[in-house]
């Protein structure tokens, strides 16, 4: 369970960043409406990696279950726009509704009339609902592996819930949201899914911010104390279960922002959101990235989606022999992921393979010195 | 009484497939701490072996012998999903030991390949490559150990491989070409039937049971015996124990440790094959049929605490009894006349779906009291 704390160094970072915000500077000039939106939602998904890099890269809790705050976001964001398009239905409630005879609201329903709740909701609700769940496991010292096995439950439970209940929610179908109305304009139309866009690429450097500063200080320092040995940090005075548990609520809150911007740019949000594959997929993304990078949590995000539909298009049967592949090989051969293989000795080792850049430390004690200091003189 | 009986047979019923499929998971994660999560796609293959074989069967040479198809493709569903097992323990997990997450991720991408690899690969073929990986792993075991110790060894292993290999082309061709339904890929679901012997009901005590349940619990019955004679009674058995408890004493002591881990996971993976077949006799059979238990073993290993085959027992009948009471509203028809809020609850829980939910929130409280399970492995471990 032991690997190094990955750094990136200041260049690197900021090269990836300007490449980034470049890109997403254009691509609503450059890209085609449908891969605009594609993007988006990518970049959406990008901010839940962000929080499984959190709570996996550095604490070393693998979740399972974090489709369950993705989703409960975004059906928080569709039950606002379901409730204020529905003034033109029976009884002033959303059309679905009709279909299973109901007349009255159900009771949950009633705060998301109000915006400015609905706009907390949307990572309240999920942060709450990962910190209870996180509290009751954590308190019993419950960890590793069974700790993925309960989320995973968890997950399904879930998952069993939402899509048993056609009369409170809507069941298997879920809510649509492409077709409702926020402030005058269809949420489906050209110009809010652009507005979105800008949405959520802000969102998404504003989630990475937060992340750095969450890891950055003694606070992060306990995360990976706890994920490197947790039974030393207790016996240092601290309580783990209460980081712990903030930790998997701040990654569910930030789960429950991305359902909610993935929601309103792909029209639907459904039970299929916790599906047990969507939530392990979130997983690869940033093992493929690089865990305990944030960085390579985005980038992994966004270019394996990318791949993704892109792959499917061509030859939709190989992505899931892509996909299993790339479960492998990360595990076995890239551990640190391809951003942690950049940073370290990977491209030098490889350089090496092929007969090429030889060079040979011969003290090592002192080749590590010499470097010290030429940063110091910087 | 007769109420309570049914229900608690339907609860067996419900418990004994769950037990059969976890028990294999409880071998491999109690004994080795992998966490299989391919176990369900090896269930896939149990449950597609008994398809072929069913198939099989029913070519004019064999066609005499159909009745006992399902017997003869319990032992062919062990041998097929064991050695997928064995193949996966020699390419991925052997480097992951010790790395439970890792273990967790890579077989996940294992099941998703062989999720496809049944969608888009002919069974026949399929079949093909099964038995050719089933000469090639173990052709070279046959020679003389004159001949196993000897430099060129590795030449008559390439051989065997190429020989394997001829072999599984040949017999992959042969199937395909003699049942037409086994030659084309798909991914539809495709149905199992039961042979003539096993349809229609017996009476117990004045209930009516389904054959094909009760033979189900006769195989999981048979599965659990026969694995807790092996594990406690044979040779290596009592190795795979030893390799349990200290893995470096052990291998001072002149166990092959590797021998054990391939034997172990193969047994365990057999086992997900043998739950395979009882999954075929429920209901139709698709890629995705393993991805509906696999969280459900997880649970009963969790809840009976791991290495531990008596609390695996419990526990999965425990659930699938819980699961029969609450998910058909037993409670209601035992005591009928229940205040309304508590009958309102349970008629809300008398789902499937609905009791599944129920009984995590049932383990999550129970695991508040026990965080180790039924019955927790000692230790005075900090980690433990």
């Amino acid at each position: 369970m032991e690997f190094k704390n990955l750094k990136l160094s200041k260049k690197t970072t900021l090269f990836i960043w300007v490449i980034i915000i470049a890109f997403i500077i254009a691509a609503p000039s450059i890209l085609p409406v449908f891969r605009l939106n594609l993007l988006g939602r990518y970049l959406s998904l990008a901010i839940v990696a962000l929080g499984v890099d959190l709570i996996w890269g550095f604490t070393g809790l693998l979740s399972l279950g974090q489709g369950i705050f993705f989703a409960l976001g975004g059906y928080c964001a569709a039950m606002y726009l379901q409730i204020t398009s529905s003034s033109e239905f029976p009884n002033n409630i959303p059309e679905f509704f009709g279909l299973y005879g109901v007349d009255n609201l159900p009771f949950f329903w009633e705060p998301f009339r109000s915006p400015i709740f609905s706009l907390f909701a949307i990572w309240v609700i999920p942060a709450l609902v990962a910190g209870m769940l996180g509290f009751l496991v954590f308190r019993n010292r419950i960890k590793g592996v069974y700790f993925s096995i309960l989320t995973q439950a968890a997950l399904l439970v879930f998952f069993n819930f939402f899509n048993g209940q056609q009369k409170l929610i809507n069941g298997t179908n879920g809510l649509k949201t492409d077709v409702t109305v926020l402030y005058g304009q269809m949420v489906g139309s050209e110009s809010m899914q652009r507005m979105f866009f800008w949405i959520t690429a802000l969102l998404v450097i504003a989630a990475w911010f937060f992340s750095k500063w969450v890891v950055k200080g003694r606070f992060g320092n306990i995360l990976i104390g706890i994920r490197d040995d947790e039974p030393r940090v207790r016996f240092t005075g601290y309580n783990p279960v209460l980081f712990k548990t903030i930790i998997f609520s701040i990654a569910g809150g930030l789960a429950g922002i991305s359902g909610a911007l993935y929601t309103v740019q792909s029209g639907i949000v459904s039970p299929q959101f916790m599906t047990v594959p969507f939530s392990i997929e979130m997983v690869i993304w940033v093992a493929v990235g690089g865990r305990g990078t944030l960085l390579g949590a985005i980038l992994g995000a966004v270019f394996i989606n990318y791949a993704k539909s892109l792959v499917s298009e061509a030859l939709p049967a190989s992505w899931m022999f892509i996909q299993g592949g790339l479960f492998i090989l990360v595990v076995t051969a890239l551990p640190e992921g391809v951003l942690g293989w950049i940073q370290g000795e990977g491209p030098r080792n490889m350089l090496q393979r092929f007969g090429l850049k030889r060079k040979i430390e011969t003290y090592p004690s002192l080749e590590i010195k010499n470097k010290t200091e030429g940063l110091k003189n910087e | 009484m007769e109420l309570l009986l049914d229900s608690l047979f339907n609860g067996v019923a419900i418990g004994s497939v769950l037990l059969v499929a976890a028990l294999g998971l409880a071998i491999v994660f109690g004994l080795m701490g992998v966490i299989n999560l391919a176990h369900g796609e090896l269930m896939m293959l149990g449950a597609y072996t008994t398809y072929v074989t069913q198939l099989i069967f029913k070519l004019p040479v064999l066609k005499p012998y159909y009745n006992a198809y399902v017997i003869v493709s319990i032992f062919f569903a062990f041998i097929v999903s064991g050695v997928v097992g064995i193949l996966l323990e020699k390419t991925v997990i052997r480097k992951l030991y010790g790395s439970p997450l890792e273990t967790l991720l890579a077989t996940w991408g294992v099941s998703l390949i062989l999720q496809q690899f049944v969608r888009s690969v002919p069974l026949a073929y399929g079949t093909g490559l099964v038995i050719s990986l089933i000469i090639g792993l173990f052709l070279p075991t046959v020679f003389p150990l004159k001949v196993k110790e000897s430099i060129y060894f590795k030449y008559v292993k390439f051989s065997s491989w190429i020989f394997a290999a001829l072999a599984g082309v040949l017999s992959g061709s042969l199937i395909s070409s003699s049942v037409s339904k086994l030659s084309r890929a798909s991914a539809r679901n495709v149905d199992v039937t039961a042979p003539a012997w096993m349809r229609g009901q017996v009476e117990i005590l004045g209930t009516a049971f389904p054959k094909t349940r009760l033979m189900i619990i006769i195989i999981t019955l048979i599965s659990v015996v026969s694995i807790t004679l092996f594990l406690n009674q044979s040779a290596w058995g009592m190795r795979i124990r030893a390799v349990t408890q200290n893995r470096e004493m052990s291998d001072c002591l002149g166990i092959s440790t590797e021998k054990v881990d391939v034997l172990t996971f193969g047994i365990g993976s057999g086992l997900a094959g043998v739950a395979g077949v009882a999954v075929s006799l429920l209901g139709s059979v698709g890629p995705n049929v393993g991805g509906n238990y696999i969280v459900g073993c997880f649970m009963v290993v969790v809840l009976g605490g791991v290495g531990n085959l008596l609390g695996t027992i419990l526990a999965s009948f425990g659930i699938g009894i819980m699961t029969d009471l609450i998910g058909a509203g037993r409670l209601l028809s035992i005591w009928p006349e229940m205040p309304l809020p508590i009958s309102n609850t349970i008629n809300f829980f008398a789902t499937t779906s609905m009791a599944r939910v129920m009984i995590f929130a049932l383990i999550v409280i129970f695991l508040q009291f026990k965080p180790t399970g039924l019955f927790p492995q000692k230790g005075r471990m900090v980690e433990s």
